[in-house]
């Protein structure tokens, strides 16, 4: 879906909810240089970026830490302006129309409060009603469908302090999402959460998108919210993006290895064989690498347990950061997926 | 038009609200406020102190040095309840808070602004009130329409330049992170400055209040049209007139400074 766009018109917002072409961002921090010197450096925290995201699509934006992605996230909502290329957020420019851009989309960013932490939550969606100048009736509608979805009811009178963190998520959703946005900028919302409360933001993100057609750009360290929501992702090291495209490809090409975690009943020499390589040994615990095309689980299960009696084991998926190292290691066979280097890759 | 009284409506909301949830707590907010007003009232027994030894300060009396303390202290207590709480700024920005009222279809000081209303610092104003009482009954002031005219008006103009002198070094905030000090030195520092006369200063801190931080149209000039007093700096008496107009510049230049500095760190991220 990415490779081989045509150029996009003008004016081409009826297909395109989000467009950057070669955006870059650079910030000049001071580094102490002895007791008074300092020396000016020039940090790319985005080094052009190019890409596009159509209407109704749902990507996810990866990569680790101080990758760029906040900073690309800040420049896609107005709140930075790019220091070059260019940026098009619901067919405007969000730097120049910052509060004309803020209520037609939604910003969620998972580690901040967005609502008043002292005022009920019931208080901060009023507020925002009149933040937003959302129509009584409108806002009404919208605000009974999202407690009823998040079943918000039982702490709607709760000041926002004392909520756990996965209520104060629910409501820092429906806070985004009260408004009608067309797009969704959601930045880390599933920090933090514990399994059902990440089930349930990936469930409420899936169905605003598949039926108020609302188009959502979520940035993660979570694979697990990507493998879950998005079709595409894309992700971004060191000011870059270096993988445009679906995540079981970036699998499939990587061969991106998975981990049998086994304990013996009682402590063996590392265990060798066919498809699997004792990573590390720990007594009686051992960690199997293994290939997903090359050997199944159970075959690999299968095997140790003709060598040795298993107590117990778990299978380790390659998390994001491992995939984002390899692929950084090994670019080359990155470019021929990436979807469109561009001139300044 | 519309747009203002909209946004009005918002303020009104949001800054409802916060005193709502601040007077949810009824017995910590009354010993607060009367603890703030006790406290001021230690602050001006220290005029007083200085009057138990001189008659007069600069050739004006106690009862007058009143007239401007609390023409100061009710115009900085006001300006102090409605913007103070500019003095979080840094903490905004380091925490990121400032990102989060970016993303809101308002503009930034007003939200800013609206983000509090410290109820607590009342005992400010209300120290104030009963010091220009004492004022009031201590010096005789030979009242006309325009004396008492100006009185109100005063009260007004003064809130309003210690606005815009408060805005002007937040705004410092966004160059140097740790600036609350520096910005004290101006809002807190400023209220003491203009509670004295300003014809004791010298020469250099005077042309300072007069023309670079116009406190001296907080009280000094304006004060000596409402007492009949004549100005020792011997200034044209168009100065006694002129608070709107530094009150205009206070805001224009606090306006300035804060679009300057908010279009900076749009574009630096710091």
């Amino acid at each position: 879906m990415a490779g081989g766009r045509a150029p996009l018109p003008e004016h081409g917002y009826l297909t395109i909810a989000i467009e950057l072409a070669d955006v870059e961002k650079t910030f000049v921090v001071w580094r102490k240089r002895g007791r008074v010197r300092r020396e000016r450096e020039v940090v790319r925290a985005v080094d052009g970026v190019s890409f596009s995201i159509e209407r109704g699509a749902m990507v996810g934006y990866v990569g680790p830490n101080g990758a760029g992605k906040s900073t690309t996230v800040k420049m896609l909502t107005g709140i930075l302006v790019p220091s070059g290329g260019r940026v098009r957020v619901a067919g405007v420019e969000p730097a120049r129309h910052r509060i004309d851009l803020a209520r037609r989309i939604g910003v969620v960013f998972g580690q901040r409060v967005q609502l008043w932490w002292d005022l009920p939550l019931q208080d901060s969606f009023e507020l925002l009603r009149h933040v937003y100048r959302v129509p009584a009736d409108r806002h009404r509608r919208n605000l009974d469908a999202f407690v009823e979805r998040l079943e918000m009811a039982p702490f709607l009178a709760t000041p926002v302090r004392q909520l756990s963190l996965g209520q104060r998520m629910r409501g820092e959703l429906t806070a985004a999402m009260l408004h009608d946005p067309e797009i969704l900028f959601l930045d880390e919302p599933t920090i933090g959460l514990d399994v059902v409360a990440k089930a349930r933001v990936r469930d409420f993100l899936a169905e605003m998108n598949r039926e108020r057609g609302v188009t959502v750009l979520l940035t993660t360290h979570d694979l697990a919210d990507i493998e879950r929501l998005c079709e595409r992702m894309l992700i971004i090291d060191h000011g870059r993006v270096i993988y445009d495209g679906g995540i079981e490809e970036l699998v499939a090409l990587h061969g991106a290895e998975r981990t049998l975690v086994v304990d013996l009943a009682e402590p063996a020499p590392p265990l060798e064989l066919d498809g699997a390589r004792a990573e590390r040994v720990d007594g009686p615990r051992q960690w199997l690498r293994f290939r997903r095309e090359e050997l199944s689980a159970a075959e690999l299960i299968a095997a140790v347990a003709e060598r040795a009696a298993i107590v117990d084991l778990a299978i380790e998926e390659p998390d994001i950061e491992d995939v984002v190292a390899r692929i950084y290691r090994g670019d080359a066979a990155v470019t021929q997926l990436g979807s469109d280097p561009g001139p300044a890759h | 038009m519309a747009d203002t009284i909209a946004l009005f409506g918002v303020y009104r909301r949001l800054v409802g609200a916060r005193i709502r949830s601040q007077l949810q707590y009824r017995l910590s907010f009354a010993l607060n406020t009367l603890g703030t007003t006790l406290i001021s009232f230690v602050d001006f027994a220290a005029i007083l102190v200085i009057f138990g030894r001189i008659d007069a300060l600069g050739d004006w009396s106690v009862g007058e040095v009143a007239f401007l303390y609390a023409i100061s202290s009710v115009t900085f207590g006001l300006a102090d309840l409605v913007i103070g709480h500019l003095d979080l700024l840094p903490r905004m920005i380091r925490q990121g808070e400032l990102d989060v009222l970016l993303a809101r279809p308002l503009g930034s000081l007003f939200q800013v602004v609206s983000s509090d209303f410290a109820l607590r610092r009342l005992g400010k104003v209300i120290q104030g009130l009963a010091v220009l009482g004492y004022a009031l009954v201590t010096v005789e002031i030979d009242w006309t329409a325009g004396r008492a005219g100006m009185l109100a008006l005063m009260l007004v103009t003064g809130v309003v330049i210690f606005c815009g002198i408060w805005v002007a070094f937040a705004s410092v905030a966004f160059w140097v992170v740790d600036s609350t000090e520096l910005a004290n030195a101006f809002t807190y520092g400023g209220n003491y400055m203009a509670q004295y006369p300003v014809n004791i200063f010298g020469a250099w801190l005077r042309r300072f209040v007069i023309f670079i931080v116009p406190l001296a149209f907080v009280g000094y000039f304006p004060a000596l049209f409402v007492l009949g007093k004549e100005d020792e700096l011997g200034l044209p008496e168009a100065f006694q007139f002129a608070s709107p107009l530094a009150a205009a510049a206070s805001v224009a230049g606090g306006w300035a400074l804060w679009r300057a500095a908010v279009r900076r760190y749009r574009s630096t991220g710091t």
